[in-house]
C-alpha cells in the first residue's frame, strides 16, 4: 500500500512549479503548453496495449483519445510539427495515470519538466539535464540512482550468432522475465519444434503447410515458411557461449557509486571490445557531470535501473528518490530516449526529465 | 433480506434454477413468465432478482446484490480484488475456456513465445501490430503481459470472434470455447499454453453489500443447506 500525497495549499504547488520553471527557463528552455488529450492510436502504437492499463481512454464515437500519461510524446510531437532542428522546452501541468491495483496514489498528479531535443553532444546534454534537476533538489532528503541502458544494449550487440537473437533481446529489455527466458533459450536451445522440423526435413515446408489446413488471415504462406526456415536454421546453431551471456549478466549486476562502477565498466570494455563505444560514452558523461560540479561519489549506479519503470529510455537514466519515504513516488526522473524520437519518424537525439512538485512538497513536509 | 441475482434467461438460468432446486432451494418467477422478479422457497430472508448475466458482476461490485450467479470469466474480466466480490461455490456447469487461438496453417506457432516471435516479424512485414480480436480485454492483456508478448494490438469483438481472422480484421483471437467445434470450423487452433482462464458458473458474494446480522444468518443457513446436499 502507498499513502496518498498529503493535501497542501494550492499556492505551495504553484510556487514550487514556478521555481522549477524558472530554473528551466534560466537554462534557455522556452515554455510550451500541450494538449491534455492525445491520440490514442499513436500512444498504443508506441507503447503497446500495456499503456491501456496505465492511461485513461476517452471515447469519441469509435475513436479514442488518451489523457496524457506523461509529457514526453506531446513534446516530441510539438517539436516535429514545428519542423525545427534543435530546441529545448519547459512545460508543466497535470498527467493522469490509472493507479495500480491496491494503490491509493492519486490518478492526477503534477509534473514540471524539460526536454532537450536535437543536441548532438549527448554527454553534455544528459549531464546538463541531470545537473539542473539535482541543483533544484539537492537540499531535500533524497538519494540518487542512475543507470545506462546503452551499456546493456552494447552487451546484447556483442552476442555472436544471427541478428534475430540480438533483435529478440533488444525487443524485450523492458520485460525482464521474458529477457531471462530468452537468454536461457540461447544458452541451451530447446528442441520443442523437433516434430515440425523432422516433418519439414522429410516432406518440405510447403507440403507440411499445405497439409495443415485452409489458409485464413493476413499472414501469408511466405511469411510462415520464412519463419519455418528460421527455425530450421536456429536448430543448427550452436548455443550462445556462456562467456557472452556472462557479459550481459555482469552489466546488469553493475552496482555501486558512479566512480566505482566507472572502473568496472572500463575493465569490462577492455575484455569485451563490443562494449567500448558505450563505455567511452559512459566516461564522457562522467566528465560532463563532473564539469557541472556534481559530486559523483554521491550518485549510485544500478546496472538494471530503468528496465521496468522507465520504458523507452535507451541510454542514461536517473531517478531522484525520497530517502526513507518508500510511500512517495520518484521526486524526479529522466533520461535519454533517442529510440522514441526514432519511432516517431525523426532521428533526433533527445533527453529530458520531470520533477513531481507534489511529491517534493510531501517529502519536505514530512521532514 | 438478502438479494440473489441470477441470469434472466437462457440455459445458464435453467441450470442455475436446477442447481438450487436439487439443493432444496426453489427459485421461481412470480406472476407472468415474462416478469423479471422471482420468489424463493426453502430459505427465509432470500429475495430473487433476475437480470442480464453481463450486469451481475457490476451489481455485485456496487453492493446492490448480496449474492449473484455468473461466470468466473466475467468477474475476472470486469472486477479487481478491491471490488470485494468473493467466490462462494463453483456450480459445476457453464464450463468455458478462454483461450488464445491462431490459424491452423501457422505451423511454426504452437506457444505464446512463438506468437511473440510471429508478432515481431508480422509488424515489420505489415507495418502494424498483430491484431488479436476479443471481448475479454483485461484478461487477454494481462495474460499477454505475463507471457511477455509485445507488438500486438487488441481489437474489440463482441460476437462471432472466430470469424475475424477469415474476415481479416484480426490475425489471432482470444475467445471462449466449450468444445472447440467453432474454432475448428473457422480453421483455428488453440496454442498449447494459450489457456487464459477455465471458467464455470459460480455463486458469488458481495462484500460491499450491507450485511445485517440477520442477513449473515440467512447466508449461513443458505451455505449450510447447499453443503448438506
Amino acid at each position: 500500500m502507498t499513502a496518498p500525497l498529503r493535501p497542501f495549499p494550492l499556492a505551495d504547488r504553484e510556487a514550487r512549479v514556478a521555481r522549477i520553471m524558472a530554473a528551466f527557463r534560466g537554462a534557455g528552455a522556452e515554455t510550451i503548453a500541450l494538449e491534455a488529450l492525445q491520440p490514442a492510436e499513436l500512444l498504443l502504437d508506441l507503447y503497446g496495449e500495456d499503456i491501456r492499463a496505465r492511461a485513461y481512454v476517452v471515447r469519441e464515437g469509435f475513436r479514442e483519445r488518451m489523457l496524457r500519461p506523461d509529457f514526453t510524446v506531446p513534446v516530441v510531437r510539438h517539436h516535429i510539427a514545428a519542423g525545427r532542428a534543435s530546441a529545448r522546452y519547459a512545460y508543466q501541468g497535470p498527467v493522469w495515470r490509472r493507479p495500480s491495483e491496491g494503490s491509493d496514489r492519486p490518478a492526477e498528479s503534477w509534473q514540471a519538466g524539460i526536454e532537450i531535443l536535437g543536441s548532438e553532444d549527448r554527454a553534455a546534454a544528459d549531464a546538463e539535464v541531470f545537473a539542473l534537476i539535482h541543483t533544484l533538489l539537492r537540499d531535500a532528503p533524497i538519494t540518487v540512482a542512475t543507470g545506462d541502458l546503452a551499456l546493456l544494449r552494447a552487451a546484447i550487440g556483442g552476442l555472436s550468432g544471427p541478428e534475430t537473437r540480438r533483435q529478440a533481446l533488444l525487443r524485450h529489455i523492458w520485460r525482464p522475465e521474458r529477457f531471462q527466458r530468452l537468454l536461457g533459450q540461447f544458452a541451451s536451445p530447446a528442441t520443442a519444434k523437433r516434430a515440425l522440423l523432422e516433418r519439414v526435413d522429410a516432406e518440405g515446408g510447403a507440403a507440411v503447410l499445405a497439409a495443415s489446413g485452409k489458409p485464413v488471415g493476413l499472414r501469408s504462406a511466405e511469411e510462415i515458411l520464412l519463419r519455418v526456415g528460421t527455425l530450421v536454421q536456429d536448430a543448427t546453431l550452436p548455443p550462445v557461449p556462456e562467456a557472452e551471456i556472462a557479459v550481459i549478466r555482469r552489466v546488469l549486476a553493475l552496482s555501486g557509486s558512479l566512480p566505482a562502477v566507472a572502473r568496472d565498466v572500463e575493465r569490462l570494455a577492455d575484455e569485451v571490445p563490443a562494449l567500448s563505444p558505450a563505455a567511452l560514452d559512459f566516461a564522457a558523461r562522467l566528465s560532463a557531470l563532473d564539469a557541472f560540479g556534481i559530486d559523483l561519489e554521491t550518485l549510485a549506479f544500478e546496472g538494471s535501473f530503468g528496465r521496468t519503470t522507465l520504458e523507452y529510455y535507451d541510454g542514461f537514466v536517473f531517478g531522484i528518490l525520497a530517502r526513507d519515504r518508500q510511500d512517495l513516488p520518484l521526486i524526479a526522473s529522466g533520461g535519454r530516449y533517442d529510440a522514441l524520437t526514432e519511432a516517431l519518424g525523426t532521428d533526433l537525439p533527445a533527453t529530458g526529465a520531470v520533477v513531481r512538485p507534489e511529491a517534493w512538497l510531501a517529502l519536505e513536509a514530512g521532514r | 433480506m438478502i438479494t440473489l441475482g441470477i441470469p434472466s434467461k437462457g440455459r445458464l438460468q435453467e441450470e442455475t434454477v436446477a442447481w438450487f432446486a436439487s439443493r432444496g432451494v426453489t427459485l421461481a418467477r412470480t406472476g407472468h413468465g415474462r416478469e423479471y422478479a422471482g420468489a424463493v422457497r426453502g430459505i427465509d430472508g432470500l429475495e430473487l432478482v433476475l437480470l442480464s448475466a453481463g450486469e451481475i458482476p457490476r451489481e455485485l461490485a456496487l453492493g446492490r446484490l448480496h449474492l449473484g450467479v455468473t461466470g468466473q470469466d466475467l468477474i475476472a474480466e470486469h472486477l479487481t480484488a478491491a471490488d470485494g466480490v468473493e467466490r462462494v461455490r463453483p456450480m459445476g456447469f457453464g464450463h468455458a475456456d478462454l483461450v488464445v487461438a491462431v490459424p491452423k496453417t501457422w505451423i511454426d506457432c504452437d506457444t505464446m513465445d512463438d506468437l511473440d516471435a510471429v508478432a515481431a516479424a508480422f509488424r515489420l512485414a505489415h507495418g502494424h501490430r498483430l491484431r488479436v480480436a476479443t471481448k475479454y480485454h483485461e484478461l487477454t492483456r494481462r495474460f499477454f503481459a505475463r507471457h511477455g508478448v509485445a507488438d500486438y494490438r487488441l481489437v474489440d469483438s463482441q460476437g462471432a470472434t472466430e470469424g475475424t481472422v477469415t474476415n481479416r480484421t484480426a490475425e489471432a483471437i482470444a475467445d471462449i470455447t466449450t468444445t472447440g467445434t467453432t474454432l475448428d470450423a473457422n480453421h483455428l487452433k488453440v496454442l498449447s499454453d494459450g489457456l487464459i482462464l477455465a471458467s464455470e458458473a459460480t455463486l458469488f458474494r458481495a462484500r460491499r453489500a450491507e450485511w445485517s446480522s440477520d442477513d449473515e444468518a440467512t447466508f449461513d443457513a443458505l451455505v449450510h443447506q447447499l453443503e448438506a446436499a
